[in-house]
């Protein structure tokens, strides 16, 4: 039996064998993939160790003290492997599991649509399965990574007579194919992080369809789960050290694409950080209305922080989840808007400006115009407050106006 | 710092809450807060007796049980829940802590034993009638006359005031300023030159009281003139208490506002199934939340005796405030028309809400205090 002394040994020792900052990132990741220390927690039989992820964290640790490279993990490409490993036949796992961790291959997920934001099951793309194949017609909408995605992770709609949750199946997208045109989506802060996806016979083989046909949704939840858990499915590359060598230039350049969609974020959720630094530098933070609305949201976002705090100690610790764990994302909702206010009393007039005429050569006007995005994106405040009142206080559901067959249900006129 | 509540914690939680579940329903609160004493001496003496609750933090050489602030959190939150009436606060957290901090080891050793078993009720008198919290709100004077000392001027605000037999009260040397010259002193609560005065609370459930010093003869507390580090410490330490006391309050007025909504049905179904309703509720468990981590993360500072402590009072002290208000207001909109209603027992905690806002402190004062404190 693994414990925890053993396994970091063998990582450690495993490491000193084999880690080579002059290696290739490719030669290096299957090497990872074969032996099984890229991803310790996945089944043995596919490329990993099957052990617990208490055990997989040592591992992780050995690998940021020895500054080692590890398995491509940014993007959306570790929701698309957590999805096929529960839901996918060994045919989607021996295609796609290795080159999800080698980095080869780039996923995006196609589930929001023009008309299905917040009830994303009311999806009206459609896949009809027409001599053998799937083929597929809609439009899909936020769609990160799409323009150099070689995959798409689909939620589509294979039977109308059915009600809305049941109708939906889910497949694998090939990207590269002319019955796709991925175009970017500009956004009110300028940049175009995402992507809309219009589908015009756009064409899946029978074996890419993921699960059995009708039961997508439970597929997708899967994938939403997984996003949930990992923030955003955002996550940056580890680092420790002075990383010098082919292997991490190889690495840089595939962050600097990957995570390029994602730089305005920080200021997404409002910088808090920069608060009291530009009250002094202004000089405003002499001012008693402003210390009293610094004062406020560092607050805030203090007692968040501690919350959150006590719900990963809860769970630590075994303890039932209380209502702690849900609440995060509604405050970072009310932390986001609270910092764009005091951003804006800290600037004074120069809140006007942008670009290099304004404070931090636009940082603070790129948080005043990315804000918004925070109580919308991954669910907006609304659903969030549903949720939190449905399921933590256990407050009675809305009547619904959509349990018929789907075809009779009122839903928007996308033109 | 880890701050979450060990299984033994929650088992002396779950003790303290079946205890005043019974001993406090809002029948016995009602009942208490029409008296002038405002609280049940038999009640009293169970609490100290079955529970051991007024001994909680003061240390076992003087009588106490030994716990820390974490455990009196525990405390003041049930207390804060279930609206308890006693003089808790005026005598295990405010006086105890006022002795501990000022006293020097015989005055702890003759002072707390008494206060330990409940049998003593003290309280202290920081405040005058200007409500000032800050040490320039301080007028009080306590002058050297016959080897000892006479008090003169007029404290208000005093919790439990009219019934507690140790007085334990600030003053200042005559002609000092701000932090320097200050000295807690101890009296008798009917000694000669004492005149105290019932002061009529919007919150019933918290007895005031103003008290007139004419040369009142007082033993000083520790050293003399140099007792601001005490009083510092003894409102962070009561700041800190009553954010966990808020808290419990404000968990209480959540449960109501959601048991209604699930209950009370208009326009053919339960109002809790409106996200108008809904909505609030999601709204009000954050403010819940978020206070109840403030507040039992600066009662672990205080445990730790972590240097961030005054900071971390203050700023728990306003996220409780805010959340116990907010809630409070929250719940009597939910209710309608009944939750204004004098049977209805929701004023019993908004009021308490209201007043827990200016004791010790509005919130204003202390994000100003905050900001000071983190060195802005």
């Amino acid at each position: 039996m693994a414990n925890e002394e053993s396994v970091r040994q063998a990582a450690r020792e495993w490491l000193q064998a084999n880690w080579d900052p002059e290696a290739g990132l490719l030669d290096w990741r299957n090497k990872l993939a074969d032996s099984g220390w890229g991803v310790p927690h996945w089944p043995v039989e596919w490329y990993g160790k099957g052990l617990s992820a208490a055990l997989s964290a040592v591992i992780e640790e050995e690998f940021v003290s020895a500054n080692a490279v590890g398995v491509a993990k940014t993007g959306i490409r570790m929701l698309a492997a957590a999805t096929l490993l529960e839901h996918g036949s060994d045919v989607h796992k021996d295609q796609f599991l290795r080159r999800i961790l080698t980095g080869e291959d780039t996923w995006c997920q196609l589930f929001s649509e023009p008309g299905s934001g917040s009830d994303l099951a009311g999806a009206t793309t459609r896949a009809d399965l027409i001599e053998g194949r799937w083929v597929i017609n809609g439009q899909k909408v936020w769609t990160t990574s799409a323009h150099h995605a070689q995959y798409g992770l689909l939620l589509a709609r294979t039977n109308w007579d059915e009600p809305k949750h049941q109708g939906l199946s889910y497949f694998v997208l090939p990207m590269d194919q002319a019955g796709v045109e991925v175009q970017p989506l500009k956004q009110m802060n300028g940049h175009a992080s995402f992507n809309q996806v219009f589908f015009t016979d756009a064409v899946i083989p029978p074996e890419y369809l993921v699960s059995t046909e009708g039961n997508g949704w439970q597929v997708a939840m899967t994938t939403l789960a997984h996003e949930r858990r990992g923030a955003d499915g955002v996550r940056g590359a580890s680092k420790a050290g002075p990383r010098r060598g082919r292997i991490y230039d190889e690495e840089r350049a595939e962050t600097e694409t990957v995570m390029e969609p994602y730089k305005w974020y920080p200021q997404r959720a409002g910088r808090v950080d920069l608060v009291a630094k530009r009250a002094e530098a202004t000089g405003t933070i002499a001012d008693p209305y402003v210390r009293q609305e610094i004062a406020k949201l560092l607050i805030l976002a203090k007692s968040a922080e501690w919350t959150a705090h006590r719900a990963r100690v809860a769970q630590q610790e075994g303890r039932p989840q209380g209502p702690e764990g849900s609440l995060g994302k509604l405050a970072a909702s009310n932390i986001a808007r609270a910092c764009a206010h005091v951003h804006t009393l800290i600037t004074g007039t120069d809140a006007m400006l942008t670009g290099e005429d304004s404070p931090m050569e636009g940082t603070i006007a790129e948080i005043l115009v990315s804000v918004p995005a925070t109580s919308i994106a991954g669910g907006t405040d609304e659903i969030q407050r549903n949720i939190i009142a449905e399921r933590v206080l256990g407050m009675p559901k809305e009547p619904r106006f959509d349990t018929g067959p789907f075809r009779d249900v009122p839903r928007n006129i996308v033109t | 710092m880890n701050f979450s509540f060990t299984d033994e914690q929650e088992l002396f939680r779950s003790g303290v809450q079946r205890f005043l579940k019974d001993k406090s329903p809002t029948t016995e609160v009602r009942r208490l807060m029409a008296t002038d004493t405002g609280y049940d001496p038999e009640v009293w003496r169970q609490l100290s007796d079955d529970l051991g609750l007024q001994a909680i933090q003061i240390p076992e050489l003087y009588g106490g049980a030994g716990f820390g602030p974490v455990e009196l959190g525990i405390v003041m939150e049930e207390l804060g829940r279930s609206l308890l009436c006693a003089p808790y606060f005026s005598s295990t957290v405010l006086a105890a802590n006022a002795i501990l901090n000022a006293g020097n080891e015989s005055q702890k050793l003759e002072l707390l034993p008494d206060i330990a078993s409940g049998q003593q009720l003290a309280t202290v008198a920081v405040t005058e009638p200007n409500g000032r919290w800050d040490v320039d709100g301080i007028q009080c004077t306590a002058s050297p006359a016959g080897g000892g000392f006479r008090l003169n001027g007029t404290k208000s605000f005093v919790l439990d005031g009219c019934v507690a037999i140790l007085l334990v009260v600030v003053a200042r040397k005559p002609d000092s300023t701000g932090e320097d010259g200050l000295t807690f002193f101890t009296l008798a609560g009917d000694a000669e030159g004492v005149t105290r005065r019932a002061l009529q609370g919007m919150d019933p459930t918290r007895k005031l009281a103003r008290i007139e010093f004419h040369n009142a003869e007082a033993l000083p507390l520790g050293d003399v003139g140099n007792g601001y580090p005490a009083l510092a410490k003894t409102l962070d330490q009561a700041v800190v208490a009553l954010a966990n006391e808020m808290v419990g309050g404000t968990q209480a007025l959540l449960d109501s506002a959601v048991a209604y909504a699930k209950m009370r049905v208009q326009f053919g179904r339960a109002i809790g199934s409106f996200q108008a309703i809904k909505h609030k509720c999601a709204d009000m468990l954050i403010d819940v939340e978020l206070a109840k981590s403030a507040a039992y993360y600066a009662a672990q500072a205080a445990q730790e005796d972590d240097p961030e402590v005054p900071a971390l009072a203050s700023l728990a002290k306003v996220s409780a405030s805010e959340a116990y208000m907010r809630t409070a207001a929250n719940c009597i909109q939910i209710h309608g028309g009944i939750g204004f209603t004098w049977d209805n027992d929701t004023h019993l905690w908004y009021k308490r809400a209201k007043s827990s806002e200016a004791l010790l402190g509005l919130p204003s004062y202390h994000r100003e205090l905050l900001m000071q404190r983190w060195g802005y």
